[in-house]
């Protein structure tokens, strides 16, 4: 193999550099009709009437639609493949525009108008008359007897509540002399921020509508658009072109379905939904607000005994991606540390907040910061090493899931601490660090996971692409597993070259925007994928493409098919390694052969029926100023096991960004809500804190390379993993440098001088009353 | 495409007045980080807006006949941060508008801006109150001057009469001579931040650098607006610098100052880092004057 | 009531240009609907992201929040004029394909323009330094990490330095 492994230029790089790259508002029509929301402005709630008399009189506004004017279809949002058993589809609570209101900014009515001011100031002018509810925020509260209900089939507000046993657990706990460390850990509702809002325009053409979308799924839009509009799904075409970052957001269904439909209330004309960023930090996704509680039952020895976890998910308003990210946090637990006896239960809840969704990691940031702020906490209970504590006990070689069918075939979460460690300098600041005692203390904290690589068998992992040979011996390449930014395209690019026997990536033409009319049909990027399931479908039709072109070849060399190979675009005879023809010559040949004519193209679809363990682990340093309440992050390093990389310097890349979102996911990130009337309090990006350029050190990105073996091309897992491990290693080294663990993230200085106060590190001797963090 | 009813271009001062006359219900938009915003929130949604922006005659930082230093109101905060002025009689100036939100908006923001908006966040407003600054007014009977602790009148509200502008902000020689002075601003991240609290400490001290002869606190954010701390003040004046001092004159702030609980920080947390800030900024500012804190 | 115009001569890219505009258009509006130069990004239009960044008078400038009509006499330029007419890339252009400093490229044509701000005025500036010089954008793919590398290579290059990250 030499075309993968190499760090290549990104195949949009220059485009990118340039600012020619189009997104899609770049490409929206100049007379298309603006779509206005209105939001509500309760949390809780019946719509009893909409007064649109004002805003209908407004110049410039078209139309107006309310919740009483959709049709009364449900549909599902996630983005998940289909399934042919209705038992496994995923909840389908969602209507257009909605009558019952379920948090603050679900959507009530649109304004269609000519000019963005005039669909403004008809939204103003909308007034909507409630009957307010009772409403929740808290997954606790909300499964109380009682309650309020926010869907009428889930009872106790429990979307679902899943369980997992091995062992023994109430007879293991049992035993003599064992150490017991329990906690409740609580984890942020965050949000993507990808740069790029949401937005999408729509139109009909023919009879059929037309959706261009800034999302990561396009074939599962083209899904949901016809199932919420109740139009058949060959009805719809879904265009995809480049989009500015989605990290899951976009896997699901935003304001596809409801733009679509407000083009078919206008004759079809064009009309754009573009979202403001407060409409993204509010009525897109977020990610799930976990809590856990964790109880490990330790031996003396440094083994674990039992452990019993409980996960209670906060779902938000509607079900969107639902259980399953709740599921997958509470599956790493046996898997990551192995014990005998566990007891495990997973629950998802309704609450009046945002509806969650997926995001980057898929629970496992959330099970990480849970799990690894426990382990740390049992390490130190014990007085053993937390390093020491975590080789001991973490998934061991040769370790294999059934259900999965994963297997850990080397020995990658060693090798990464190892890794991890060296860089950090772990042993010798440990011990410098355990000195400091004044205002100013640092601290050296890790923290370890490991991802699976795509859905099986959870869900149907499928990749489908075409190959088609031009004239000029380069190849056209078309897959649904979309670019969003990760490098997707160019891995492919690396592979495809790889796999026919091209001279350069640079002679793979990928076809970046996907259209579900022309595209063959693929799920899309979420779940680290993309590489992984392409890989095995690019094999396969890479093989075929290869086996036309010896073919024709056959028919013009009269060599014999198995004689013969393609390296560096050149049909080559194999006995003497001699050119026999280029692969040009070979197209042209071919598609101008007034006998036989043809146009070498392939097309091919690969069930994948494998899975495969991604590992990592983070090292952070800390300093922590005492009196200021400030954490400063001074060092960090992620190391991964993501398998052979394709492309090294785009590999480290993707783990830089997923370092910042761990980053604000330990320290500053959270959308945060108004107890008193349930309004999201600062989703905009001033006062949501994402991490700046001046909040971050280094971010230094290693690897182990442990090629998979079930990939043709020894990959995994990388785009979810770099977000995982950041915020326990960052709260573990606050907990080595003060000594004060603290069991909830983002660790602000809010909560810093919560806890600081608690431990007795800060006295304000003017203040004799208890500490408010939030009032 | 803002949602504004008209918007009228003022060339100069006259007509900025004129303006400001002829359409009472307008407001008045310099480098509009602040008032675009709202207008987009939908605060001042439909208004009318008079532009002072393209008036270059109030841009600049000099030195006027009695040396007092004069910043011209739309005067960004980069190029006040970059003046030699600023840089040579009152830095801390300049560094504390360094630091409002991030290099963009320290190219498009003005201190007039900053001031007339009247919020208690602004990171210019501190250090001004410190400085006891003069608020230069022009209105259609001609310039009226304002100590800084009087245009503040109350949260988002100043003293700006119907006909006027701000056309400068003036420190004034006794203030800024032989001081110096240190600004901390406190947010939750180190960029595009508001302040939580924002403390601005500048001492004068005696030519043997032995005693304080002047010490001038402010805090934003301590209170619904900017604030002098005159306790603590009492406390360091004809003082020896010391670190038993500091903290002293630190732990008097809390008598000063009246933060609020809110969402973005509680009183609590407020109080707490206002004394630590006082105590660092006091000990910086002895520093650079010169002095030590024994 | 009648939509209130103005006629605004500005050089964009270095051609001298003049438009009736809405007064009502923010710069953004006008340079990306009016003059179709689409490197000007829509990110939160409040001023915090960067991403609709540009360059007035050699000085950065969120553009979301800057009036068109301002842009009167002014010398304004976007990304798209960063390329030379024959179609080569800066060497700050260049410097992110090779840092790998891109990936989604939606923060991409407002961190050049400020990196060119940057580079101009032809300091060699410290790490923390330059962090806070390139602080006004946002990115939530690179952690910054790359970016940093780009435009602190080529501003050792600029000078004639080693680099030594």
């Amino acid at each position: 193999m030499n075309k993968v492994g190499k760090s290549e230029v990104r195949v949009d790089a220059f485009d990118k550099a340039s600012g020619r790259t189009k997104y899609y508002e770049d490409r929206m029509p100049s007379d298309a009709l603006y779509v206005r929301i209105k939001h509500a402005e309760i949390a809780h709630g019946m719509v009893k009437s909409v007064d649109t008399a004002v805003a209908e009189a407004i110049p410039g506004v078209v139309k107006v639609l309310t919740c009483f004017d959709a049709p009364e279809i449900n549909f599902p949002t996630a983005g998940h493949p289909w399934s042919m058993d209705p038992g496994h589809q995923d909840v389908a609570d969602r209507h257009l525009l909605n009558r019952h209101v379920r948090y603050w900014g679900d959507d009530v009515a649109v304004v269609i108008a000519e000019n963005e001011v005039a669909a403004h100031q008809g939204v103003r002018a909308l007034k909507v008359e409630y009957e307010e509810l009772p409403f929740l925020l808290d997954v606790q509260k909300a499964m109380e007897e009682g309650a309020p209900q926010l869907h009428e089939a889930f009872p106790n507000n429990i979307l679902k509540h899943t369980d997992m046993k091995k062992g023994d657990y109430q007879k293991a706990i049992q035993e003599q002399g064992l150490v017991k460390v329990e906690g409740w850990y609580d984890t942020p509702t965050v949000q993507h921020c990808h740069i790029e809002n949401h937005g999408c325009f729509a139109y009909e053409e023919n009879d059929r509508l037309v959706v261009v979308s800034s999302t990561q799924i396009p074939h599962i839009i083209r899904r949901v658009v016809g199932q919420a509009l109740g139009r058949p799904w060959g009805d719809i075409e879904i265009i995809k072109p480049y989009i500015g970052g989605g990290f899951g957001n976009k896997q699901d269904a935003l304001y596809e379905p409801l733009c679509a439909w407000c083009s078919t209330q206008v004759g079809g004309r064009c009309v754009r939904l573009d979202c403001a960023r407060e409409e993204t930090f509010v009525s897109n996704r977020v990610r799930h607000a976990i809590r856990f509680h964790i109880v490990s039952w330790l031996r003396k020895d440094g083994t674990i005994a039992a452990r019993k976890v409980e996960c209670f998910s906060n779902q938000g308003a509607y079900a969107s991606h639902g259980h399953s990210i709740v599921a997958k946090a509470m599956g790493s637990f046996p898997q990551h540390y192995p014990c005998e006896n566990m007891e495990c239960d997973a629950y998802t809840v309704f609450t009046n907040r945002p509806a969650a969704g997926a995001m980057r990691g898929y629970g496992m940031p959330q099970a990480s910061f849970a799990d690894e702020s426990n382990i740390e906490d049992c390490a130190r209970a014990l007085g053993m090493d937390s390093y020491e504590f975590r080789q001991k006990n973490v998934m061991p070689q040769g370790f294999h899931d059934a259900f999965s069918g994963n297997t850990n075939y080397y020995d990658s979460f060693r090798q990464c601490m190892e890794k991890g460690a060296a860089y950090i300098d772990y042993e010798r600041k440990k011990k410098e660090y355990a000195n400091d005692t004044g205002d100013i203390r640092r601290g050296i904290g890790m923290a370890t996971f490991w991802y699976n690589t795509a859905v099986y068998p959870i869900s149907l992992e499928t990749s489908s692409n075409r190959m088609l040979l031009n004239l000029d011996g380069t190849v056209t390449f078309q897959c649904g597993e979309t670019e969003i930014g990760q490098g997707a395209d160019t891995a492919y690019a690396q592979m495809v070259a790889e796999a026919v026997g091209l001279a350069s990536y640079r002679d793979v033409h990928v076809k970046s925007c996907q259209d579900t009319d022309i595209t063959p049909t693929g799920l899309g990027a979420y779940a680290s994928r993309q590489t992984y399931v392409a890989g095995f479908s690019i094999r396969q039709t890479a093989d075929l493409l290869r086996e036309k072109i010896l073919k024709y070849a056959n028919e013009v060399t009269r060599q014999a098919v198995g004689n013969m190979d393609i390296v560096d675009g050149n049909i080559i005879r194999k006995g003497d390694s001699s050119v026999l023809m280029s692969l040009s010559e070979l197209a042209m040949t071919a598609q101008y052969n007034p006998v036989h004519s043809e146009h070498i193209t392939a097309e091919s679809t690969y069930t994948i029926r494998n899975n495969a363990y991604s590992f990592g682990c983070t090292f952070a340093e800390v300093e922590v100023d005492i009196p200021m309440c400030k954490v400063t992050l001074k060092n960090i390093v992620n190391v991964h096991d993501c398998g052979r990389l394709i492309n090294p310097a785009l590999a480290a890349a993707q783990v830089h960004g997923g370092m910042s979102m761990a980053i604000g996911y330990g320290l500053s990130e959270q959308l945060i809500f108004d107890e008193k009337t349930g309004k999201p309090l600062n989703g905009n990006l001033l006062d949501y804190k994402l991490s700046t350029f001046m909040d971050h050190p280094h971010l230094e990105a290693e690897f182990v390379e442990n090629a998979e073996p079930t990939s043709p091309f020894g990959t995994k897992a990388l785009g979810e993993p770099p977000a995982c491990s950041g915020a326990p290693a960052i709260r573990n080294a606050i907990l080595d440098a003060t000594g004060v663990s603290i069991n909830h993230n983002p660790i602000n200085p809010h909560v810093l001088f919560s806890e600081f106060t608690k431990a007795g590190l800060i006295h304000d001797d003017w203040r004799e009353e208890g500490v408010n963090c939030y009032v | 495409m803002y949602d504004m009813k008209a918007l009228y271009e003022a060339q100069s001062v006259e007509d900025a007045v004129a303006l400001r006359i002829e359409h009472p219900e307008a407001q008045i938009i310099a480098g509009g980080s602040d008032v675009l915003v709202q207008m987009r929130e939908g605060k001042r949604a439909g208004k009318e807006l008079i532009s002072i922006y393209m008036i270059d005659a109030m841009r600049g930082v000099s030195l006027d006949a009695a040396e007092n230093l004069r910043i011209g109101s739309l005067t960004s905060f980069s190029h006040i941060t970059r003046d030699p002025l600023i840089q040579k009689y009152c830095n801390v100036l300049g560094e504390a508008v360094d630091q409002v939100g991030s290099p963009q908006i320290r190219n498009i923001g003005t201190i007039g801006g900053n001031t007339c908006n009247g919020v208690t966040s602004a990171d210019s407003a501190s250090t001004l109150h410190a400085y006891e600054a003069i608020v230069e007014l022009t209105g259609k009977d001609g310039v009226r001057k304002v100590p800084i602790k009087d245009f503040y009148i109350k949260a988002g509200t100043v003293d700006i009469k119907p006909d006027e502008i701000q056309t400068a902000i003036l420190i004034p020689k006794a203030s800024y001579e032989n001081t110096f002075g240190h600004y901390i601003k406190y947010g939750m991240r180190n960029a595009m931040e508001i302040a939580t609290l924002g403390c601005s400490v500048n001492v004068r001290l005696s030519s043997n650098k032995k005693t304080i002869e002047r010490c001038r606190i402010a805090y934003g954010v301590a209170g619904p607006v900017p604030m002098r701390c005159p306790s603590a003040e009492a406390v360091a004046n004809g003082a020896a610098p010391s670190k038993a001092l500091a903290e002293q004159f630190a732990r008097a702030v809390i008598d000063d100052i009246n933060p609020r609980d809110s969402w973005r920080a509680s009183k609590a947390f407020r109080q707490h880092i206002a004394v630590e800030m006082a105590k660092r900024a006091l000990t910086r500012a002895v520093e650079l004057a010169g002095g030590e804190m024994a | 009531m009648s939509t209130q115009y103005k006629l605004v001569h500005c050089t964009i890219n270095g051609k001298a240009v003049e438009k009736m505009v809405d007064v009502r258009a923010s710069l953004t509006d006008m340079l990306r609907n009016d003059y179709h130069l689409t490197s000007v990004k829509k990110g939160c239009e409040v001023g915090e992201c960067g991403a609709c960044n540009i360059l007035i008078d050699g000085e950065a400038f969120n553009s979301c929040i800057y009036l068109a009509v301002w842009a009167e006499g002014k010398d304004i330029w976007t990304l798209e004029g960063l390329l030379s007419p024959d179609g080569e890339l800066s060497d700050i252009q260049q410097a992110f394909i090779d840092e790998s400093a891109i990936q989604c490229g939606f923060c991409t044509p407002g961190f050049i323009m400020t990196a060119v701000e940057i580079l101009e005025t032809n300091k060699l500036y410290t790490d923390d330094e330059l962090r806070k010089l390139l602080s006004g954008h946002l990115c939530r793919c690179t952690g910054y990490e790359n970016v940093f590398r780009a435009v602190k290579k080529t501003m050792y290059r600029r000078q004639g330095k080693e680099i030594d990250f």
